[in-house]
């Protein structure tokens, strides 16, 4: 028999995601995908899922799911979210076997925006140009193009050989440590429409996250940053992070489900590697702009996503009985839980 | 004289050639003459391409570019002042401006200080060329709107205007590929679908295309999009000789 999630609780704005829709950027089709891509492969990793395999984006208004038919592994992590499978409190990222009629949810904790639930094969819904990610406000991918709900019956893929093989395990990834490191950004395409002096304001000035934060666009309040040549520009193309001023004179940050073009002179590009730490903010904090070089953006990602591929080795096998000083252990997830686990035969390919 | 492109860094992983800075044939021909030279030369490491207005967004995979080896392979790359010459498309494309299908007739005209009728002759009598794709899926940005149906946008979006909306702002034209509220004003709407996921192709025009519009009335209006339900493209593409 095969295994299907079924979705007993979904807060708004839980959505179906996978590494993103590419390919029709010059159509203007938005590449959606998961808001904190890191946290996104964490949890697929833990799997021996990819960027293809489609998992749920958890958002602050949480989730609650059952599973259905056979026995599912599952694996989740992201911002500070609080999990429960049958009632128990389970580690903030981990890797469990899901029995049938067990109930696992997720809510917001103290802090973070996102959290990722794969499921081994990934969820089977239907690839609208070659991708399962979902865009609600073009109606495309996930189910119907629009957000979870509850009664939702969600295909799982196949399962795989390595599965034999698993462990229920915490996954201590120090990638997810909350430091308040600034956000480091990469200048261009137009940065030369801002004076030394604005560009200074941008760098060196505290920027609170408001409440017009969603999977398109974050902006964020503080100080004015003024261009010298107005702010509509022949609208180009834009990334992941790009920084667009607009005419209130303030950061708009575009973000997983962004156009591909934009209108408005942009400042700069977050750093990938520091994307999902900015996703992960909720409305009301705060964060600093460091500026780095397109050179060391690029290493510092390829860093993350070599650390991140090698997430199999921050796996820790959970003890029979979760208890308080476990779970925190676990929950420690800058290091301190790192003896590395005495059954190492666990591959992920 | 040709002028050296300026290459500008988007984050790690994007690379924008910039020709000009202006809404103009040749710049945009500049733009389609590397966009077709990058997919002939099949450049490993190059994800996609994105061509708007004026410059070229080249994503790349920063494993295997960086902006400095991206640039010096665009540079042994030849291409000239245009694309490859193709046969032109020229598509004929109904238009209704009935009122219960150009909800911002009235108000563009009165902004503009000129009858709801010229704003449809202006529109009418034009041949526009598509540059680009943007603002969301299936969004047609096309250049050749009459200089006098030039009107800033819209201080707040108007609510969504429907798929197939024919949009004035800014001095430019817009067809809408999909449902979306929008700062722009909607004079028309035609019947054609210029995003279908279910169709082969997806989208209707490529940049570079040019695109006529035929008036018809309600009546059409509704028997096309009836047709166009079914899967009929109420459109015609004619062939110039290239």
């Amino acid at each position: 028999m095969e295994a299907r999630l079924r979705v007993l609780h979904a807060g708004i704005g839980v959505t179906i995601q996978d590494g993103g829709r590419y390919g029709y950027l010059r159509y203007g089709i938005t590449p959606a995908g998961p808001m904190d891509w890191a946290a996104f492969r964490t949890a697929s990793l833990a799997l021996g899922n990819d960027d293809h395999s489609a998992a749920i984006e958890v958002s602050t208004g949480g989730l609650q799911i059952v599973c259905e038919g056979n026995a599912v592994w599952v694996a989740f992590a992201g911002g500070e979210f609080v999990w429960h499978r049958a009632g128990e409190l389970m580690p903030q990222a981990a890797r469990l076997l899901l029995e049938p009629g067990v109930p696992l949810q997720a809510r917001a904790g103290a802090s973070g925006t996102f959290a990722y639930l794969a499921v081994e094969g990934g969820l089977d819904t239907p690839v609208v140009l070659g991708s399962r990610a979902t865009h609600t406000r073009s109606g495309l991918g996930g189910i119907g193009g629009r957000s979870l709900r509850a009664g939702d019956i969600l295909p799982v893929g196949l399962s795989r050989p390595e599965r034999a093989q698993y462990f229920e395990a915490s996954i201590g990834a120090p990638w997810f440590t909350r430091e308040p490191l600034p956000i480091r950004v990469v200048l261009g395409p137009q940065d030369d429409h801002f004076a030394p002096g604005a560009r200074k304001i941008f760098f060196s000035s505290e920027f609170t996250l408001t409440a017009a934060a969603d999977r398109m666009a974050y902006r964020f309040e503080g100080p004015e940053i003024e261009s010298v040549q107005g702010y509509d520009i022949i609208s180009d193309g834009a990334v992941l992070g790009a920084i667009q001023i607009t005419g209130s004179k303030r950061p708009f940050v575009l973000m997983a489900d962004r156009q591909p073009t934009g209108g408005y002179p942009k400042l700069g590009a977050v750093a990938r590697a520091d994307i999902g730490r900015l996703a992960q903010m909720r409305p009301g904090e705060a964060c600093r702009f460091k500026k780095i070089s397109p050179q060391d953006a690029q290493q510092s990602l390829l860093r993350l996503e070599d650390e991140i591929a090698g997430a199999i080795s921050h796996l820790h096998p959970l003890p029979k009985k979760l208890t308080t000083e476990s779970l925190f252990a676990a929950n420690l997830i800058g290091g301190v839980f790192d003896a590395p686990p005495k059954d190492r035969n666990d591959r992920v390919s | 004289m040709q002028e050296e492109p300026r290459y500008l860094p988007a984050g790690e992983a994007a690379l924008v050639v910039e020709f000009g800075a202006a809404i103009d044939p040749k710049i945009h021909n500049r733009v389609l003459a590397l966009d077709a030279a990058i997919r002939v030369a099949h450049l490993d490491g190059v994800c996609e391409t994105v061509p708007t207005y004026r410059s070229l967004m080249i994503h790349f995979d920063p494993r295997k570019f960086t902006h400095e080896a991206l640039i010096d392979a665009l540079a042994s790359l030849r291409y000239g002042e245009a694309p490859p010459a193709r046969r032109k498309r020229r598509w004929q494309i109904p238009a209704c401006y009935d009122p219960a299908h150009a909800e911002d007739l009235a108000e563009a005209a009165a902004l503009l200080g000129i009858s709801q009728e010229r704003i449809v002759c202006l529109h009418l009598n034009a041949t526009y060329r598509v540059y680009m794709y943007g603002f969301a899926p299936g969004y047609v940005f096309l250049g050749g709107l009459a200089p006098e149906l030039t009107l800033p946008r819209r201080a707040q979006p108007r609510p969504a205007a429907p798929a197939g909306a024919l949009l004035i702002a800014g001095g430019q034209a817009l067809i809408a590929g999909c449902a979306m509220p929008t700062g722009w004003y909607m004079t028309g709407r035609t019947p054609a679908k210029i995003f279908d996921p279910a169709r082969s192709p997806l989208f209707l025009m490529n940049i570079g295309d040019e695109v006529c519009f035929e008036r018809i009335g309600s009546l059409a209006f509704d028997a096309l999009q009836s047709k166009a339900e079914l899967g009929e493209v109420p459109a015609t593409a004619i062939l110039d000789e290239a």
